[in-house]
């Protein structure tokens, strides 16, 4: 990140690449326009408050709460989402079967499917009468109204953010690796865990990031599963709605910049990690 | 450790990549696998060190029947072509690696694998570059990388796929002849793939030339090039000519004339009578020999090589000469007779 801040100062360095100047125009126009002046909105409006007011705002424990379930169900699914997905990625790039480009489609259905209607299939499946929840209510287990249910939509909106950044990288792992591993005595399971994921984690946290990044923003699908009560299970960006539905502009405000600020230095920090990892291993270098 | 394979079958998916191919390996010698593309050489490698299981024959290593153990029972050192390298560990890690996947009860303790992975780099003469990764090291330097990794298992037996295939000339070159020192210190039975028969004659104690799944012939450089016992290692080894000839009255004759070479014990009829364009002479008056005009020169290092039309649509014939020696030949009519010659049957 460092390097790449000096790097744009010099204006003037001379390349043989034509363009940079236009390009690296276009690029900042663009996210001035369309991430930059909204931000900002947010930005100046929330700095209208004053700190003390803002941090009475932000510190109100149901917004701590709404914030703490957000990022908290958005890490755990992430985290879910890593396991299942890296194990999905290898089954579709090493077996081949039946049925494998549909499965390979159906990863990207998250993507497509309006969230309110996975929210809603998921609540019918989930709720103590539905499908897979009459068998869960004797267990006393409870999904639906409950942060668990939270975590299951966010599961499901950010599988493919994993899949599909770890099957590329998967797809290149050179045969000849794994061979390499199994001739100086290595086992099955110790060449995946010392060799092969090693050389997905950066990858993985790509996937990892935009999953949780995902999952933090999610809205549609959550609010039916979630029960939404206050303290328990009502995530952050619906605390954002129902304060705006109150009018009250300035505690939707300051819950959302907490949001942006938590979220930013999140992914900024994953960045950071991945650049590192990148100048260490060469990985797109 | 010797090893032996015994009448080896691969077949991939029907198609026969090996026939029936038996070798024996002795201990500590550095053999060579030679043989174009496609002539099983590389799955010959990879059947002895177990990353293939074959499909009849068996694999022996010692006394020790190894047909059916797994790559990691057979405790080989195998070095790819790419490098294969751990990327995501540094040069120690990666030569330590065969030492720390070892179960607890054969795995000797951190100090000592630090010990023999820093030895092995220095006699691949790395050390300093302990703490790089593999992507900041050159190819002969991850090369050597490899092998260092792949001698930390003391392995049984050093199976290398084409080493120097991927460096340019020049490291080649000097991995050659580095690779020969280290197998001389070292004493590792050592196995190696190339299809660059400059680099099995110059490293190899024995060659193994195989082509279409089969072994054409086993034996010392010398022997390789000096007494090939079949048109294709004639062929593939060095230069050489192949001339369409008869055999009859013990003479061998091309067309219609004798050309001055005896063949006392042959059988009469069609012959194909291969010589090296080194291994001639040139004569003066033509009492038997070949004659051509002269069609192309090219000067190759110390030696010109003249390529002659020698008419009847036979092929061109190339010959070598001392430079000075090709400059004062009658370009017209050159009249030459091989040396040392070899007659194949069709």
């Amino acid at each position: 990140m460092a390097a790449q801040t000096r790097k744009s100062w010099q204006f003037r360095r001379p390349s043989v690449l034509p363009g940079f100047g236009l390009a690296l125009g276009v690029t900042l126009f663009w996210l001035t326009l369309i991430v930059l002046i909204p931000l900002a909105g947010l930005a100046i409006r929330s700095s209208g408050l004053g700190a003390a007011k803002f941090w009475a705002l932000a510190a109100d424990p149901r917004t701590l709460n709404a914030l703490r379930i957000s990022f908290g169900t958005a890490f755990l699914a992430a985290i879910l989402n890593v396991a299942f997905g890296i194990i999905l990625a290898w089954v579709l790039v090493r077996y081949r079967f039946p049925g494998k480009r549909i499965i390979d489609a159906m990863v990207d259905l998250p993507f497509a499917l309006p969230t309110a209607v996975a929210g809603i299939a998921l609540t019918t499946l989930y709720a103590p009468n539905g499908w897979i929840g009459q068998f869960l209510t004797p267990l006393g287990i409870k999904v639906a109204f409950t942060p668990l249910g939270i975590v299951i939509a966010l599961v499901f909106v950010g599988l493919p953010f994993v899949v599909r950044t770890v099957q590329p990288v998967m797809e290149e792992i050179d045969r000849e690796v794994e061979e390499a591993a199994a001739t100086l005595g290595a086992t099955r399971f110790q060449t995946i865990s010392r060799v092969l994921l090693p050389g997905l984690a950066p990858a993985v946290l790509t996937g990892f990031a935009l999953a949780f990044a995902r999952g933090v923003g999610e809205y549609g699908s959550v609010i039916f599963i979630a029960g939404n009560i206050p303290y328990v299970s009502e995530i952050a960006p619906l605390l954002i709605v129902i304060r705006l539905e109150e009018f009250n502009y300035p505690a939707a405000t300051a819950i959302a910049a907490v949001m942006l600020i938590l979220s930013f230095s999140l992914l900024f920090v994953i960045n950071l990690i991945q650049s590192w990892s990148r100048r260490r291993y060469g990985y797109g270098a | 450790m010797e090893v032996r394979v015994e009448n080896i079958r691969k077949e991939f998916e029907r198609f026969p990549a090996l026939h029936d191919v038996s070798l024996s390996i002795r201990s500590g010698e550095l053999i060579a696998l030679l043989g174009p593309s496609g002539s099983g050489k590389t799955t010959l490698l990879r059947l002895i060190a177990g990353l293939e299981a074959p499909t009849q024959g068996k694999i022996f290593f010692g006394d020790d029947d190894a047909s059916y153990k797994s790559v990691q029972e057979r405790n080989i050192g195998f070095v790819f072509q790419h490098y294969a390298l751990f990327r995501h560990m540094t040069v120690l890690d990666n030569v330590a690696f065969g030492l720390k996947v070892r179960p607890s009860s054969r795995r000797p303790t951190k100090a000592e694998i630090r010990e023999r992975a820093s030895k092995l780099l220095d006699l691949v003469q790395l050390s300093g570059l302990e703490k790089r990764y593999p992507t900041q090291l050159s190819g002969g330097q991850r090369q050597r990388v490899a092998l260092a990794r792949a001698m930390a298992v003391e392995p049984n037996v050093l199976l290398l796929d084409e080493p120097f295939g991927a460096l340019d000339a020049q490291v080649r070159k000097d991995l050659r002849k580095w690779l020969r020192e280290i197998h001389d210190q070292t004493g590792h039975t050592t196995v190696f793939v190339t299809h660059d028969q400059e680099e099995a004659l110059e490293l190899a104690d024995r060659i193994v030339v195989m082509s279409q799944g089969r072994i054409e012939q086993v034996g010392t450089p010398d022997e390789i090039y000096d007494t090939p016992v079949s048109p294709f290692v004639f062929r593939f080894i060095g230069q050489s000519n192949c001339l369409k000839v008869r055999v009859a009255n013990g003479e061998i004759w091309l067309d219609d004339r004798p050309i001055g070479l005896p063949a006392k014990d042959e059988a009469e009829g069609e012959a194909l009578l291969y010589f090296r364009p080194h291994d001639i002479e040139i004569r003066d008056g033509c009492g038997g020999c070949i004659a051509g005009v002269v069609a192309a020169s090219r000067r190759v290092a110390g030696t010109r090589h003249l390529e002659l039309e020698i008419g009847n649509g036979h092929a061109l014939m190339e010959i070598e000469l001392p430079p000075e020696r090709a400059a004062a030949v009658d370009r017209s009519r050159l009249a030459f007779r091989p040396t040392k010659w070899k007659l194949f049957r069709e």
